[in-house]
C-alpha cells in the first residue's frame, strides 16, 4: 500500500517541516514558533473540515452547504479585519465584500449550469473563492490604510483645494486595488507553465482525465478573477469612507497606530 | 484676523498652530468655538464651498498632475471653473515656460510657488500658509516671503501664516497671534509684539524647540 491510506503515514511529511524548523533555528529567523503553530493549526483545521465535509456530503442538504460557506465567509472577514487593525468597521466591510463575491461567482456558475448544485462542487469551489477574496480584501485594506497614513499631506492638500474624500483618495485607491489584483492576474498568466494549480493537481492525482482537470481549472481561474475583483472593489469603495468624515475631513485616529 | 492683513500665528511646537489653520477651512472640526469668514459662521457652510474661498499652502507642495499647468489648475477644475494657468504662475513669480514642465523637475521652492498659484486659481478671500518655507533654503524662503507680501499688497489678500521663525514673522506679518497649549496668549500689532511679548516669545519658543 502507498502512504496516504492512514493519518500516520501522511504525518511522515513532518520530516520536511523539520527542515524548515532547522533552517529557522540555524539562521536565527525566529520562525520556529510560527511554523509550529501553522503545522498544528493546519492539521486540526483540515481534519475538522474533512469530517464536516464528509458529514455534509452525507446530509445532501443545500442548507447545510450554505451554512458552512457562511461560516467560512465570517472567518475570512474576521481574518482580514485583524490584518487591517485600526480601520473602523473592517470586519463588516471585509465579510460583506467576501460574501457578495462568493454569492455572485457561485451564483453565476450555478445559473449557467457550469457546475451542479451539490456539496461536492460548492464546498471546494466556495472555499477557493472565499480564500482568494479574503487575500484581496486584506491587501486592499492594509494598503489603503498605510498609503493614506504615508501620503496624508497629499490627501489634505487635495481636500483643501475642494476635493471630495473620494477625489482626494482616488490615486491611493487605484494603487490599492492594483496591488490586490496583480498577484492573481500574474498567477493566471503563468498558470500551466510555472505551476500547476492545486485543483488540477488534485484531480490528476485522484485519477481524473487531465483534460477534464484542465476544464475545471479554467472554470476555477476565471471564477477567481471575478470574485477577487468584486471583493477588492467592494472593500475599496466601502472602506475608504471610514478614513473620512461626512464633511470631507481626514480622520487621523485610524492612521495613528 | 483682520481683513487685508497678514497675521502670523506663532507658538511652541504642539501649541495648536496648524490645528488652528485647519479649523479655518474645516480640515478639522473645531472642538469648541466658532470661526467666522467675513461675518459668516463657517460651521453653517458646506466645507467644500468654504475651501473654495480659503486657499491653503502646506509645508511641502504636494502637486497633482503630469505638468505644472495641470497642477496649477487642479482645484479650479474640481470646482468646474476655468482659470488662466499662465497668469496664475506669473502672479506666483514663475514665467510661462514652467507650464509644460513636470512638477518633480522643479526645485522645492519653485514647486511651492506652483502650490501658491494653485491656491490663487480659486480666487480665495483668505490664504492659509502652514510653515510654507520650513523645507526651503534661505534664498527660496525670502522669495516666498516677498511673494506673500506682494500678493497681500496687490490683491489685498488676507493671509494667515503659521511660522516658527520669528525673524520671518518680523519681516512679513502685520499682526501676531501667540498660541500656547492650544490657547491664545494674546494678539498684537507687529511693532507692539516685537517691542514686548515678542522678546519673551523668542526665548520661550527657542527654548522649547
Amino acid at each position: 500500500m502507498w502512504g496516504l491510506e492512514t493519518v500516520g503515514s501522511a504525518l511522515l511529511t513532518l520530516a520536511l517541516v523539520a527542515v524548515a524548523v532547522a533552517l529557522s533555528l540555524y539562521q536565527g529567523l525566529d520562525l520556529e514558533k510560527d511554523i509550529g503553530v501553522a503545522v498544528v493549526r493546519s492539521f486540526v483545521q483540515l481534519a475538522a473540515m474533512g469530517y464536516v465535509i464528509d458529514y455534509i456530503f452525507g446530509l445532501e442538504s443545500l442548507g447545510a452547504v450554505s451554512l458552512l460557506l457562511a461560516g467560512m465567509v465570517g472567518f475570512a472577514g474576521w481574518t482580514s479585519a485583524r490584518r487591517a487593525r485600526g480601520v473602523p468597521g473592517a470586519f463588516v466591510v471585509a465579510a460583506g465584500a467576501i460574501g457578495v463575491a462568493a454569492v455572485a461567482t457561485l451564483g453565476v456558475l450555478l445559473l449557467l449550469h457550469i457546475v451542479p448544485p451539490t456539496a461536492r462542487y460548492l464546498i471546494p469551489l466556495g472555499g477557493m473563492v472565499i480564500g482568494n477574496s479574503m487575500n484581496a480584501a486584506s491587501l486592499t485594506l492594509t494598503r489603503l490604510r498605510d498609503d493614506i497614513a504615508e501620503q496624508r499631506l497629499k490627501v489634505e492638500a487635495a481636500l483643501a483645494l475642494g476635493a471630495t474624500s473620494r477625489q482626494a483618495v482616488a490615486p491611493i485607491l487605484k494603487t490599492a486595488l492594483q496591488r490586490a489584483m496583480i498577484p492573481l492576474i500574474d498567477a493566471t498568466k503563468t498558470t500551466g507553465i510555472i505551476f500547476l494549480p492545486g485543483a488540477m493537481v488534485g484531480m490528476i492525482i485522484a485519477g481524473a482525465d487531465p483534460l477534464e482537470a484542465v476544464r475545471l481549472q479554467i472554470v476555477v481561474l476565471y471564477m477567481l478573477l471575478g470574485s477577487v475583483s468584486i471583493a477588492a472593489i467592494l472593500v475599496g469603495l466601502l472602506s475608504y469612507r471610514s478614513f473620512f468624515t461626512a464633511r470631507h475631513q481626514l480622520r487621523t485616529a485610524p492612521l495613528e497606530r | 484676523m483682520p481683513k487685508g492683513k497678514i497675521t502670523a500665528v506663532v507658538g511652541p511646537s504642539g501649541a495648536g498652530k496648524s490645528t488652528l489653520l485647519r479649523a479655518i477651512n474645516r480640515l478639522v472640526e473645531p472642538t469648541d468655538g466658532e470661526v467666522y469668514l467675513d461675518g459668516e459662521p463657517t460651521s453653517a457652510m458646506n466645507p467644500l464651498e468654504l475651501r473654495g474661498r480659503v486657499g491653503m499652502v502646506f509645508q511641502l507642495p504636494a502637486l497633482f498632475g503630469a505638468t505644472v499647468e495641470e497642477a496649477t489648475l487642479y482645484g479650479a477644475r474640481l470646482a468646474g471653473r476655468s482659470a488662466d494657468a499662465r497668469r496664475l504662475l506669473e502672479m506666483a513669480g514663475l514665467d510661462a515656460s514652467f507650464g509644460g514642465k513636470a512638477p518633480q523637475s522643479l526645485s522645492v521652492g519653485e514647486q511651492q510657488r506652483v502650490s501658491i498659484a494653485r491656491a490663487l486659481a480659486l480666487e480665495p478671500e483668505v490664504l492659509l500658509m502652514d510653515e510654507p518655507t520650513s523645507a526651503l533654503d534661505e534664498a527660496a524662503r525670502r522669495r516666498i516671503e516677498d511673494l506673500a507680501r506682494g500678493l497681500n499688497a496687490t490683491l489685498g489678500l488676507t493671509i494667515a501664516l503659521v511660522s516658527h521663525d520669528l525673524d520671518q514673522v518680523e519681516r512679513v506679518a502685520d499682526c501676531v497671534v501667540l498660541l500656547a497649549g492650544g490657547r491664545s496668549e494674546g494678539e498684537w500689532g507687529r511693532e507692539e509684539f516685537f517691542s514686548g511679548p515678542g522678546e519673551r516669545a523668542r526665548r520661550h519658543i527657542s527654548g522649547r524647540s
